[in-house]
């Protein structure tokens, strides 16, 4: 089986977000780079299904070299090979053309990435890569077995689960508890420094561009109102919060 | 045997004031990384519970085995790491950072067992331990220390007798860490001409005991025992060709003592970082503890000692690399980096005045662990004495 991971290089759960160039650009100093945890349950997952059953797992990161400590990292924790894609992921058409654009010149089986990126949080790369490639997408997977040529997958719907059954190949967004996350070992670190992480240009224009990032208004003060002070609850809501 | 598993999540962050991390590549990040998510999975989670109930988690031994923290620098055909020298020491900053007492465990198998083998032992005598003992399959511990011989090694009383076919090996070796669980030991004992020699123990062999030490206040996730040898019977093919007399175990504690300058240093982040976050949530006076310049006092010199520590730590690291690290300038970072550790923890304990002293917080676990940190692997008094004849030229020991 041939798995191809889509990963994203975003900034840390933590890290404190500003901009540059009149707020048109995320400014990366001091910010420090992760594999996205949804792209991490993906690949976690890819390198079970990898152990269990045989075959290769590809990573495919759009971004520009600094992300290849991510790169590195997903192969220490099992991946056979990775293939960056020189470039500035702008928005979530430009990305998926680009993994389409890769995707469509090898005949994978399944082609897993997060259910969103932990940045501009689209959610919509896994759509939109099935589309163009002409076959199925679905998100967010929290399930994942393969029988031969048949997928079974678990689906999180509103308020409960769908359980799918699909053939492959297949575009997956995922989620946890499809797999646990893999922390490299210091054997997987030795062997990701000599596995292949091909360089590409890409392909296709951006078709968007960033007028202006604004942060969220800061969080007001909590006022805490005493439980027998209904009254006085009601009238804040309605002359202040102007939520009544 | 089952923990309790903390209800607080680790959320531990590293400082990094002078930027330090440009001077480590990208393969150390990653190692540092990845042994820190260990240890907040495998580690942060049990180890209070493990201390207040002095169980060692003998499970984390196979666990750190398949991680790669065991023998990290001895080459990758004998199933270790074959990493350099700050990979190792970021490995047992991040495990201390955890607790001193699992630093301990992996310091003793990786540079008190593994590496004596490796730079000693035959060709025979390394394949047949290291894979095992780098995969956590086989605990080690190092006997040197005796009842009667701490500081003072060269008294040893503990002796080999040439029986033509085997030697006969008798004594006791005491403070061992890891001795209680170990399937095999590094012994140093005296031969017929009082010249110090290396032999390997294995747990079975006839007259060779290993009593439990209790009642310890510190590395209580730790054990530690005695090595008893009552006429025990040593295989000639067991002795350590390659070395003859007190350097050999002398360079056994270099090693084991760089691990330990970057081990302090991991206790000594954690009691700050800990520190910082309860001095900022703490309202006393209707604003944080951190707003009082009596704490910013107490938080600004913790964060220029952790400094110059990673300086020393990174230099020292970089000259292992070149082999050019010598036992003087070990001494130099053992024993600065456990004292600002230890007198970090204390500063750390004062800043969470009473939670300080429970297990909610880490900061009692490392200090008291850090008093045996402090005094294992050449006492602070041993070391200032070994920097003294490097100044001066004249030893002070005696």
């Amino acid at each position: 089986m041939k798995i191809l991971v889509c990963i994203t290089n975003v900034p840390d759960t933590t890290a404190k977000i500003s901009f540059t160039d009149s707020d048109t650009k995320f400014n990366k100093a001091g910010v420090t780079y992760i594999c996205g945890p949804y792209d991490d349950y993906a690949l976690s997952r890819a390198v079970e299904l990898k152990e269990q059953s045989g075959g290769t797992v590809t990573v495919l990161n759009v971004g520009e070299a600094d992300s290849e400590q991510v790169i590195r990292k997903c192969l220490a924790i099992g991946a056979d090979d990775a293939i960056r894609v020189n470039c500035e992921p702008t928005d979530s058409y430009f990305v998926a053309q680009q993994i389409a654009a890769i995707a469509s010149q090898e005949n994978y089986d399944l082609i897993l990435m997060g259910r969103e990126s932990i940045d501009f949080n689209g959610g919509v790369v896994h759509g939109l890569v099935g589309e163009m490639l002409g076959i199925p997408s679905l998100s967010p997977v929290m399930k994942l077995d393969i029988d031969g040529k048949t997928a079974r997958i678990t689906r999180e719907i509103e308020g409960g689960k769908e359980d799918i059954e699909a053939t492959l190949p297949l575009v997956l967004g995922c989620q946890e508890p499809i797999a646990e996350w893999k922390i490299p070992n210091m054997r997987g670190i030795m062997t990701a420094r000599t596995k292949p992480l091909k360089v590409v240009e890409p392909t296709g224009d951006d078709l968007t561009v960033t007028r202006k990032f604004e942060l969220p208004a800061p969080k007001g003060a909590v006022k805490m109102i005493a439980a027998d002070e209904v009254e006085k609850l009601v009238d804040l809501l309605k002359n202040e919060a102007k939520v009544l | 045997m089952n923990f309790h598993h903390s209800s607080r999540t680790d959320i531990f962050e590293s400082p990094d004031f002078y930027e330090i991390d440009d001077l480590l590549t990208d393969e150390h990040k990653l190692i540092r990384q990845s042994v820190r998510d260990f240890v907040k999975k495998e580690i942060s989670p049990i180890i209070e519970d493990a201390c207040q109930r002095a169980v060692f988690p003998e499970h984390l031994v196979k666990k750190m085995g398949e991680m790669g923290i065991f023998g990290p620098t001895i080459p990758q055909e004998y199933g270790a790491g074959g990493l350099d020298y700050i990979s190792y020491g970021l490995m047992m900053q991040e495990i201390e950072r955890g607790d001193s007492g699992m630093r301990s465990t992996a310091s003793v198998q990786g540079s008190l067992v593994m590496f004596p083998i490796y730079a000693f032992g035959s060709e025979d005598q390394r394949h047949k331990y290291l894979p095992k003992l780098a995969s956590g399959d086989f605990l080690g511990c190092f006997g040197l220390t005796e009842p009667d011989f701490g500081s003072n090694p060269s008294g040893m009383k503990t002796n080999l007798k040439d029986m033509g076919d085997h030697f006969l090996l008798n004594g006791s070796k005491m403070w061992i860490s890891n001795a209680p669980k170990a399937d095999i030991a590094v012994v140093w004992a005296k031969n017929e001409q009082g010249r110090v020699k290396g032999v390997i123990a294995e747990r079975g062999m006839e007259g060779f005991s290993t009593p439990e030490i209790h009642g310890k206040w510190s590395l209580r996730a730790s054990c530690t025992g005695e090595l008893v040898f009552d006429n025990v019977k040593i295989p000639k093919e067991n002795i350590l060709p390659n070395i003859d007399g007190l350097k050999g175990p002398l360079k056994c504690l270099d090693n084991a003592r760089y691990g330990i300058a970057w081990g302090a240093l991991g206790a000594a982040m954690d009691c700050y970082d800990s520190a910082r976050r309860y001095a900022l949530e703490r309202i006393q006076f209707d604003k944080p503890i951190a707003s009082f310049q009596l704490i910013q006092k107490k938080l600004a010199e913790m964060l220029t000692e952790i400094t110059k520590a990673q300086l020393v730590c990174w230099r020292l690291g970089m000259l292992k690399n070149a082999g050019k690290a010598s036992s003087a300038q070990i001494s130099l970072a053992k024993r600065n980096n456990v004292e600002i550790a230890l007198n970090i923890a204390r500063e750390a304990r004062q800043i969470h005045g009473g939670m300080g002293i429970t297990g909610e917080y880490p900061i009692m676990r490392h200090m008291m662990n850090l008093e045996s940190v402090v005094t294992y692997e050449g006492t602070q008094d041993i070391h200032l004495l070994i920097l003294g004849k490097e100044i001066t030229g004249i030893q002070a020991f005696v």
